[in-house]
């Protein structure tokens, strides 16, 4: 294929531009590796906090995410009777779907879950009371999640009921604050490596005044006196992104095993996830951005202020 | 080709560099500027590639009233003048080649026509053998001819020097000189400042002299 003449140069000062300023990353080898390592770390700490949060929510979904009521019968109750009852709690506003537990199938779901098979054998009737499961409409306000409360207390057979949508409020609650606060170290340390790549870039242009002279007296252009140092930032960032991913993904190794147990210990076979493909290139695309950014800073208060002596 | 209408250039201070200077130089001449230090020479080439801009008066090259220039074409016009300094002002860090191929990459040239252009430049200075050395490792006159070299690389039609002999022998001074001449022979308007009178005389060309920034 013939590209045309000027889209060639163009293409050609940019390919030139990308990768004399990574040779030159590489001259400077152990600068260069402690600014992306500065960057790694500062992209890699609030990615970690979500990716946290992420998982958090991951292994509290199997909850439903809906709050559910339970309401124990009396224990004496025949097998029509807490059909009827499940009926009529499947009738109230606020109710979407009951499951019902007879004794029965709570005592063998319970011998199989706790393994204390032997024991319980030695029971001579099942204590277990009749159970009717409601889940109620997520999005239930507290006022009708009362109201509910009271009419099922209200039905004679129902002996206690318990709502577990305080628990999975705190919970939501809680996610919610680790959400906004990991939201708000990402904005400070997003603004630490434009800060960073921005007084490295500084740096860059003040060791190259002279350069920077003479090309302007030659006739460079500000966008090709501009260029070099754009890629530099960008190469920090693309760089400094591939770092934190890579953090985040031996952390997520490391965390596996124990996180696994903790897991197991809750009856859940949940595992963590790492950042996967579309966070890794989020990250990417965010040190990409980011570093950009900072050279883009640096470059426009910088740069104008060099002109050929 | 360049025409200085009553130029005047006054520094922050009330110095005066250029007063009033009326000049007009033809396409294709090779122009001698001379006068003692301070005469305004090298003010006057400076204000050539807009390195400098004048505070009264109006400064025409190749028809072009340089007030007139929006900032984003004096990169254009600066390519299209060689400029060649006393102290030669090359990148130490890069090799002679790629100090020589600096306007080539500027000016967005293709990469196989950028290796043709360069050697063909460094040959007409006679340091093709050198082109990957460093030009610290250079004499001066070697580097003055890699100033050269740069300047003349992208074929501009104007040639500025600001005493290029200035640190250079009598003999490395006619080579250099010799190398002028040569260009302005293919048609380059060629504008070099010295104080090197008797070369000067000898070499035969228009001479303007300078004297308190006027043409004495």
């Amino acid at each position: 294929m013939k590209l045309p003449a000027t889209l060639h140069a163009w293409l050609e000062q940019h390919a030139r531009a990308a990768i004399s300023t990574l040779g030159g990353l590489r001259l400077r080898l152990a600068s260069s590796l402690m600014t992306t390592a500065v960057i790694g770390i500062a992209l890699a700490l609030p990615a970690g906090f979500l990716l946290l949060v992420d998982n958090l929510e991951a292994a509290t979904a199997n909850q439903n995410g809906t709050p559910q009521a339970s309401a124990f019968l009396q224990a004496d109750l025949g097998i029509d009777q807490q059909r009827d009852i499940a009926n009529q709690i499947q009738a109230l506003a606020g109710v979407t779907e009951v499951e019902h537990i007879t004794p029965e199938v709570a005592l063998s779901e319970f011998q199989r879950r706790s393994g204390m098979q032997e024991t319980l054998a030695l029971l001579e009737d099942n204590p277990l009371p009749p159970v009717v499961v409601a889940q109620l409409e997520s999005g239930l306000s507290g006022v009708d999640a009362d109201a509910l409360v009271k009419a099922l207390e209200a039905i004679a057979a129902v002996e206690e009921v318990r709502l577990d949508r305080v628990w999975l409020e705190r919970l939501d609650a809680l996610m919610q604050l680790a959400n906004r606060g990991s939201g708000l170290i990402a904005l400070l340390l997003g603004l630490t490596v434009i800060l960073v790549v921005g007084n490295t870039i500084r740096l860059d242009i003040e060791n190259r005044r002279a350069e920077i002279e003479i090309t302007k007296l030659i006739g460079g252009t500000d966008a090709f006196v501009r260029r070099p140092f754009l890629y530099t930032g960008m190469w920090y960032g693309l760089i400094g992104g591939s770092l934190a991913a890579l953090l985040l993904i031996i952390s997520v190794f490391i965390l596996t095993g124990p996180s696994s147990r903790l897991a197991s210990l809750y009856e859940s076979n949940f595992e963590p996830m790492g950042p996967g493909l579309s966070g890794t290139l989020t990250l990417l695309g965010c040190g990409v951005l980011l570093g950009l950014l900072g050279a883009a800073l640096a470059v426009g208060r910088h740069l104008a202020a060099i002109e050929p002596r | 080709m360049i025409r200085f209408d009553s130029v005047t250039k006054r520094y922050p201070g009330g110095n005066e560099a250029l007063r009033g200077l009326d000049l007009h130089i033809e396409r294709g001449e090779m122009v001698f500027i001379t006068g003692a230090s301070g005469a305004g020479k090298s003010t006057f080439l400076r204000m050539i590639p807009l390195l400098e801009r004048p505070s009264y008066g109006s400064v025409m090259i190749d028809g072009v009233n340089l007030q007139r220039l929006r900032r984003g074409r004096v990169p254009f016009l600066r390519r299209r003048v060689g400029m060649i300094f006393q102290d030669h002002r090359l990148l130490h860090d890069r090799s002679v080649f790629d100090n020589v191929a600096l306007p080539l990459v500027i000016a967005g040239r293709q990469h196989a026509d950028v290796g043709r252009r360069v050697r063909a430049a460094l040959d007409k200075v006679g340091l093709l053998h050198k082109e990957k050395a460093s030009p610290v490792t250079l004499s001066g006159g070697e580097q003055q001819r890699v100033g050269i070299a740069r300047a003349v690389v992208t074929r501009p039609p104007v040639i500025l020097a600001d005493e290029p002999t200035g640190n250079l022998d009598p003999a490395l001074s006619e080579e250099i000189m010799a190398l002028f001449e040569q260009f302005n022979q293919v048609g380059v308007t060629t504008v070099i400042a010295s104080h090197d009178h008797a070369l000067i005389e000898r070499l035969g060309h228009r001479r303007i002299h300078l004297e308190e920034g006027r043409v004495a």
